[in-house]
Formats: structure tokens, sequence, C-alpha cells
């Protein structure tokens, strides 16, 4: 009837143990389950289906169901086996990986020199009330300042090359690293602070031995938004420059194939979704080796 | 005129199964009768299960093995006919609430009218003596403040049995004996039967006219002392010698069973601090 | 002293390095004649912005049709995050399904979609630009308002269960009460995020009359000046909407400690 408290404990202590298998699990489920409701869609509302002879007509119209708007899975699966364009060798699927690759190496550098930027911004701001002052404020501000905004005029700044994009990247990575390294580096309980104190710990001991294994969480935190940042930065970077290897270029070139093939948009998608995904379990994995042992947050 | 039995304990045990599968035994073989208007507490070294012994007279947990009767009823009924009410350690007042209206909490859980709700509140606000913070939100507050607003809520709809759990732990000892004078107060004028868990030698001896000494694992009921003090208590009772031998008598009864205690303390108080127990 | 020389001594270093960078910036262009390129100087940024507020490229207007994409995508986007989080603090089960799954998902560029939402509303549509921005505020509110719901002190659930409270009295006297400012707090992320993906979504498309066209068209001709205000603008706009939630704040939840103004940091 009434779940006490002991039993729902014991499950909580088991869920967090279950392995990564049971966490796949879950995601083929997922995976499985909006197949069918896409299709299940199409089905319902979509463009009359014709293979091998067999006719279907969906009762209704569901407006963005037809096969323009919504293809089929295994078309986009086809054209994902089939040449990204007539006449080249390569797979459509082959192709969008590697220029996912490309925009990833944009995306890893900004991600990097905005951590670093954020990180050394911040320990300045924590030993300077004035400096903190003076400028946190911006730095609040600036989150609210559609950053995208900027992107072509950065890439007409530094030209039709990585640097714009990777500038843009690190611009959109560094300030939530910055919040969240101000907040992180000040959590120490004041009172192990003052153990330091102490015994006479110089500023700069308390900071490496305290404060910055403090704010690891916080840092964390803030990078696993910042890795999905850093990529859609690149993204959009690539468009005004059109730097044709990155994915950018493919969504843009691509959704301007769509009415011929709508597919590959789709696939194009896909792989950006794939690559999101891939980065921040990159960074979610280096956390769960990094914060080993400690009492964890929430999941993700 | 006969007091009546308002708790009933027999043969009460509880076990927990712990994650790992091995269980742990919190009290065993209690059998415990309370009578009507008592203010007993029960008292015991760290892991005797006392706090757990408290939950299963509220019916917050259920016991392995025995039954517990309140007012004549399985302690599960009770909880539906909302006879007791409770004081935790920690005030857990909505922060969201001011005080009269966490007071009236109860009331609208019962689905009470408005002005009737209203009197209650005001009454119970008079009876801890805060009615001039009806507005005031609990951060507002001093801890024993928070704890007299916990104590209006836990009576806003006369239960009659009123069960505290450390209530004033939390509390600086000048503090603390205040807030004793005051429940003994609020005893006296509304006549609940109390039954108070405490850490305190001294503030179970002031307190009550029964003291539970329990011994550790697994719980058990250790000794049962009589404090029969001249009422009204007050300062002059903490400074009498009937009050320092009965606190050594109390101590003495714990010093007896902590020699058990003193074995393997530690499973009992670690899954309590897990959250298991307790 | 007065609140208000408080509040001007504790901005008075942010003012100095505004006013300070506003200064040397335009020393700099007008003194060292550098071709206003990219960044051209403040006074005719602020020309700019009046001479193109109503006309040639209509920047008051392309902010009122911005701030309706973002506005329009913030309400949807949280009424479906509300939903979605109240379902899932419903069924337990579905909690360990929904909860890494939406994680991933997040992780997804979003900006990846905008095309597609620009092919199924229509390219000029501003229900495109809305859905992108809808997306990107789903996953901040629903992952708020699922914690508000569901972190409850352990103690205030017992006190609920005390008193033989349903599950209905508990939702609504302890797990909304308390989820309140967990969405007040995923409503501030929420704006900043609308805003953008308003503009992110007219960059691939949209009415010119619009803060994200403005921008991609004014630099398409060089005419840096204009972006730069339409830039301005945009960022007023995404600050006054905060402010707004903020205001929201102290209105809703004034107990709350963030909110009564103690040092949080």
């Amino acid at each position: 009837m009434r779940r006490s408290p002991d039993r729902s404990r014991g499950l909580a202590a088991a869920a967090g143990q279950r392995s990564r298998v049971g966490r796949i699990g879950i995601l083929v489920v997922f995976l499985v389950a909006l197949v069918v409701v896409w299709e299940g869609l199409k089905f319902i509302g979509g463009d009359p289906w014709r293979y091998f002879g067999w006719e279907w007509h969906p009762p209704v119209k569901i407006w963005f169901a037809s096969d323009l708007d919504l293809p089929h899975v295994w078309q986009i699966v086809g054209a994902m086996g089939g040449p990204w364009r007539r006449s080249a060798d390569q797979s459509l699927f082959v192709y969008l990986v590697f220029k996912a690759l490309y925009t990833w190496r944009e995306a890893a550098i900004g991600f990097l020199a905005g951590g670093v930027l954020g990180v050394g911004l911040a320990t300045i701001f924590i030993h300077s009330r004035i400096l903190e002052r003076a400028f946190v404020p911006y730095v609040v501000a600036s989150q609210t300042v559609p950053i995208i905004a900027l992107a072509p005029m950065i890439v007409f700044f530094f030209g039709n090359n990585v640097m714009s994009v990777v500038i843009i990247a690190t611009y959109l990575t560094f300030f939530p690293v910055t919040i969240a390294m101000i907040r992180g580096l000040r959590s120490p309980d004041p009172r192990a602070l003052e153990l330091m104190r102490s015994y006479a710990a110089s500023r700069r001991t308390i900071l490496w031995k305290l404060r910055l294994p403090a704010s690891l969480p916080y840092l964390f935190t803030a990078l696993k938004i910042t890795a999905t940042a850093s990529i859609v930065g690149a993204i959009i970077g690539e468009g005004p420059g059109a730097i044709q290897d990155g994915l950018g270029w493919s969504i843009i070139s691509f959704n301007q194939q769509y009415i011929t093939d709508p597919s590959k948009l789709w696939g194009a998608i896909f792989v950006s979704a794939l690559l999101g995904i891939t980065f921040y379990l990159v960074v979610r994995i280096v956390e769960l080796r990094v914060l080993r042992g400690r009492p964890q947050a929430t999941a993700g | 005129m006969t007091a009546q039995t308002v708790v009933s304990l027999s043969g009460v045990e509880k076990t927990f199964e712990l994650p790992g599968g091995s269980s742990m035994t919190a009290v065993s073989g209690i059998d415990m009768e309370i009578r009507k208007g008592e203010f007993v507490s029960l008292i015991g070294p760290s892991g005797c299960g006392k706090s757990t012994l408290l939950r299963l007279i509220g019916d917050l947990t259920q016991p392995s093995a025995g039954s517990v009767t309140i007012n004549g009823k399985p302690a599960h009924q009770a909880r539906l006919d909302r006879d007791y009410g409770m004081v935790f350690q920690a005030p857990v007042l909505f922060d969201w609430r001011t005080v009269e209206e966490n007071v009236r909490l109860p009331l609208e859980l019962m689905g009470q009218g408005r002005e009737s709700r209203e009197a209650r509140v005001r009454e119970m606000l008079e009876l801890v003596e805060l009615t001039d913070f009806a507005r005031h939100h609990p951060y507002q507050l001093s801890g024993g403040m928070q704890q007299r607003v916990a104590i209006a809520r836990a009576l806003t709809f006369s239960p009659s049995i009123l069960l505290m759990d450390e209530p004033f732990g939390a509390l600086d000892e000048m503090t603390r004996e205040r807030m004793n004078s005051e429940v003994l107060r609020i005893w006296e004028q509304t006549g609940i039967t109390v039954i108070f868990v405490t850490h305190s030698i001294p503030e179970a001896v002031f307190l009550s006219s029964r003291v539970v000494v329990m011994s550790a694992r697994p719980g058990r009921v250790a000794r049962v002392l009589e404090i029969d003090l001249p009422r009204p208590r007050g300062v002059e009772t903490r400074e009498s010698r009937g009050y320092f031998e009965k606190v050594t008598q109390v101590r003495e009864a714990l010093r007896g069973g902590e020699g058990r205690a003193d074995e393997g303390i530690g499973s009992v108080e670690r899954a309590e601090a897990e959250g298991l127990i307790g | 002293m007065s609140r208000g020389t408080d509040l001007l001594r504790r901005y008075l270093p942010t003012i100095v390095v505004f006013v300070g960078t506003i200064a040397i910036w335009e020393a700099v262009i007008r003194g060292l004649h550098v071709r206003a390129f990219i960044l051209p100087a403040p006074s005719s940024i602020v020309g700019a912005l009046f001479a193109n507020w109503t006309t040639a490229y209509q920047i008051f207007p392309a902010a009122q049709n911005t701030l309706l994409e973002a506005g329009g995508g913030l309400v949807g986007g949280a009424l479906l995050g509300l939903a979605v989080a109240f379902l899932v603090a419903r069924f337990a089960t579905a909690r360990d399904i929904v909860l890494p799954v939406a994680v991933a998902v997040n992780a997804i560029p979003i900006v990846a979609f905008a095309p597609i939402a620009n092919n199924w509303f229509g390219v000029l549509s501003p229900y495109s630009k809305m859905a992108i921005a809808g997306a990107l505020v789903f996953f901040p509110i629903m992952i708020n308002v699922l914690r508000g719901l569901t972190q409850v002190d352990a103690s205030a659930l017992e006190l609920m269960r005390s008193y033989a409270a349903g599950d209905v009295a508990v939702l609504s006297k302890l797990r909304v009460p308390n989820a309140l400012p967990f969405f007040l707090t995923g409503l501030k992320i929420g704006t900043t995020l609308s805003l953008i993906g308003a503009v992110v979504g007219e960059y691939f498309g949209g009415l010119n009359v619009a803060l994200g066209r403005v921008v991609v068209e004014s630099a398409s001709t060089l005419a840096f000046e204009v972006t730069w205000a339409a830039i301005l603008v945009a960022s007023a706009t995404g600050i006054a909407m905060y402010l707004l939630v903020a205001a929201l704040e102290r209105v809703l939840i004034p107990w709350h400690p963030s909110v009564r103004g103690e040092r949080v940091a």
C-alpha cells in the first residue's frame, strides 16, 4: 500500500548501481518507440503507402506527416547508405561523419579554450572584489545576448576559416563556465577555509588544494551544457562562412535540396544529434572519472 | 476515576531489511501501556530504537510482529482518524506559508470550513503565545519559535496523543529549558497524552510522569521509572533534591543497559543514519 | 545613507567600466581613423539605431516580431515542460526512462532542426521560430519543475503522511509550492534561450522584419553599424525578459533565500 522509506531507499540505491547495460536498454526502447511513433503518424495521417502492390491510404491528414516533411524511416536509412551525391563514392553516412568530425574539432578547441578562459576569469574575479563587481554584471548580461547574433560579424572579421568558428565556440563556452566556477570556487565551507588559514596556507595553496577541487562538480555541470553549446556555435559559424568541410554547410546545402530529397537533411540532423550526444557522453565519462567517490547529484 | 489506556503495545518487534540481504532488528519484544493524560519519555543510548518505537506508535512504520493499539483501535486507523499530532526535531514548516497558514495546514487537509479554521488557528497561536507573529514567515523566526509553531500545528485538530521526537534537540540549553516549561504548560492546559523521545536525562525527568529507559541492540525496554516529583514543576524543581535523585536513577538505569549496548552499536546507528529506520 | 546611494556605490565599478569602454572605443575608432569595418564607433551605432528604428531595416518592428516569437516559444515550451514534468513526477517508472532520454535529447544541437521547422511551418511563418524557441525552453523547464516536484524534504512528506493526506493534497499543498522557485529558475534560463532560438531560427530564413534577418542582411551588405544596433536591441530585449521574470520572482516567492537578498554565491 504505502511505500515505507526503508524499501524505497533500497530501490534508489539499486537504481544508482544499475549498469550501463540497463541504460543502453532504455535508449534502445526509446529509439524503437520513436520509430513506432514516427511511422505511426505517417500511417494515420501521411501520404499513401505503396509497396510491392500493396496500398494503404491513411484516413486523416496530419500536416507535417507527408513524405516530404517526414520521410519514412527506411527512406532516411536508405539515403544514408547511398551516395551522398550523384556519382560520389562515399555513402551519405560516411560523408556526414567526416563533416561531423571536422565540426567537432572546431567545437572541441573552442570548448577547451572557453573552459580555460572561464576558469581563469573566475579565479581572478574571486580574488578581486573590485574586478568582480566591475565585470560580472556584464558576464551575466551577456548571457542574455544572443551571442549567435555576433556570428556573421565574427566570420567576416576573422575570415572564412576555422578561426572564426573556434572563436564563436569559445565565446559560447566561457560565460557559463565563468559563472559556474565563481560559484564553485566560493563553495567551500567557510570553516574549511578557516582551517586552511590556521595552517598559514597561502592563497595559492588554498586555491589549488581547496577551492579548485571543490569547484569541479560545478565546472562539470557547466561543461555538460557548453559541450552542446560549442557544437551549436560551430554549426552556426560554418553557415555564413560557407565552410564546406563542416556539418553546418551540409545542413544548409541539404536544406536547399529539400524538395528533391528531404532524407538527406534528416540524415544530417541525425548525425548532428549523434555528434551532440557523443560529445556530451564524453564529458560525462570524464566527469565520472574525475569526480569518482563523491556523492553524485542527479543523473546527467 | 480510572485512567484508561490509550496506547498499548504488545510483543512489538520491528526488523529492517538492509540492502545487501541482511536484516536488522531495531526493537524487539516491546510491551507497553500508556494511560490517558500521562507524560511519558522514552530515553536510551543511540541506536536503541526509541525513534523507531515512536514511529511505530504513530503508524509511520509498521511492526514486523506484535500489535499497536491506540484508543482501542489499530494504529493505522488511529492515524486515519487523526488521533495524534507529531512534532519532529526539525520544525518542518513550509517556507512559503506564514505562521498562521502553517498552523492551518492540518485543518485544510481535513476540509474544515474557513471560519472554524481561523478561530482554531487563533486559539492555537494564543496557546503557544505567538499571536503577534501570525503573519510572519518561518525564516523570520528563531529556532525555538519555529518549534512552537510546530507544536501549535500538531495540536490544531485536538489530537488525544502528542508524539514528540527530540523536538528541542537542535536548540541551545537555555531555550530548551524554556521550551520544557512551555510544553508542560500546554500539557496541563490541554490534558493531552504526551510521548516524548529524548537524549537528555534532565529533560526526561523534568517533564515526565514516567520515564521508559531503553537498551540497544535490539531495542528493548530496560526499566520504567515513575517520576513522582510534585507538579507544577518549575525552576525550583530543577534545583530540588528529589530531581537530582531521579536523574541519577535514570542515569544508572541507562548505564545498566549500556553494557550490552556497547557491543556493535554500529549497525543500528548506521541504519538510522542512512534513513532506513528512525 | 539612503538605499539609493548604497545601490550607486555597489554598481559604480560596473558603470565605470561601461562608460570607460564606450569612451575608449569611440576615441580609438575616431582618433586612429580605424576603418569602421567590423567595429563602428558607438556614435555611429546609435545613429544607425535611430536611422533604422522604423524605416529601412525597421529595427523596432523587427524586435517586436522577434519578441513575439521568443515569447510564444517560451510559453509553449514552458507549458509542455510543465506537463511532462508533472507526468514524469507522477509515474516513477517513467522517470527512469524519460530522464536519461531527455538529457540525451537536450545534447542534440537543436539548431539542426531549424531548417525542418522552417519547412514544416513555412519559412515565413513565426511558428517555425516559436517551435525552435520552444524546443530550447522545454528542457530546462521540465528538468527544473521535475526536481521541484520530487526533491521534497523527506520529513515534510512524513508530516503529510502523519495527517493521512492523500496524494492530491500532497501534490497541491506540498509539491507544487515547493516546485515554484525551481520553475522560476527554469523560466529565467528559458528567457535567454527562447530569444536565441528565435534569432537562430531567423538566420535560416524568415520575414525580413525580424532581428535575426536584420543581422544577417545588414552583415551581408557590410552595414555593420546596423548589425550592432540590432544586436544591441536583441540583448536589451533579452535582459528585459530576464528582469521581468526576476520581478515575478519577487512577487511570487518573496520568502525564498535567493530573493530575500542573502548572498548566495
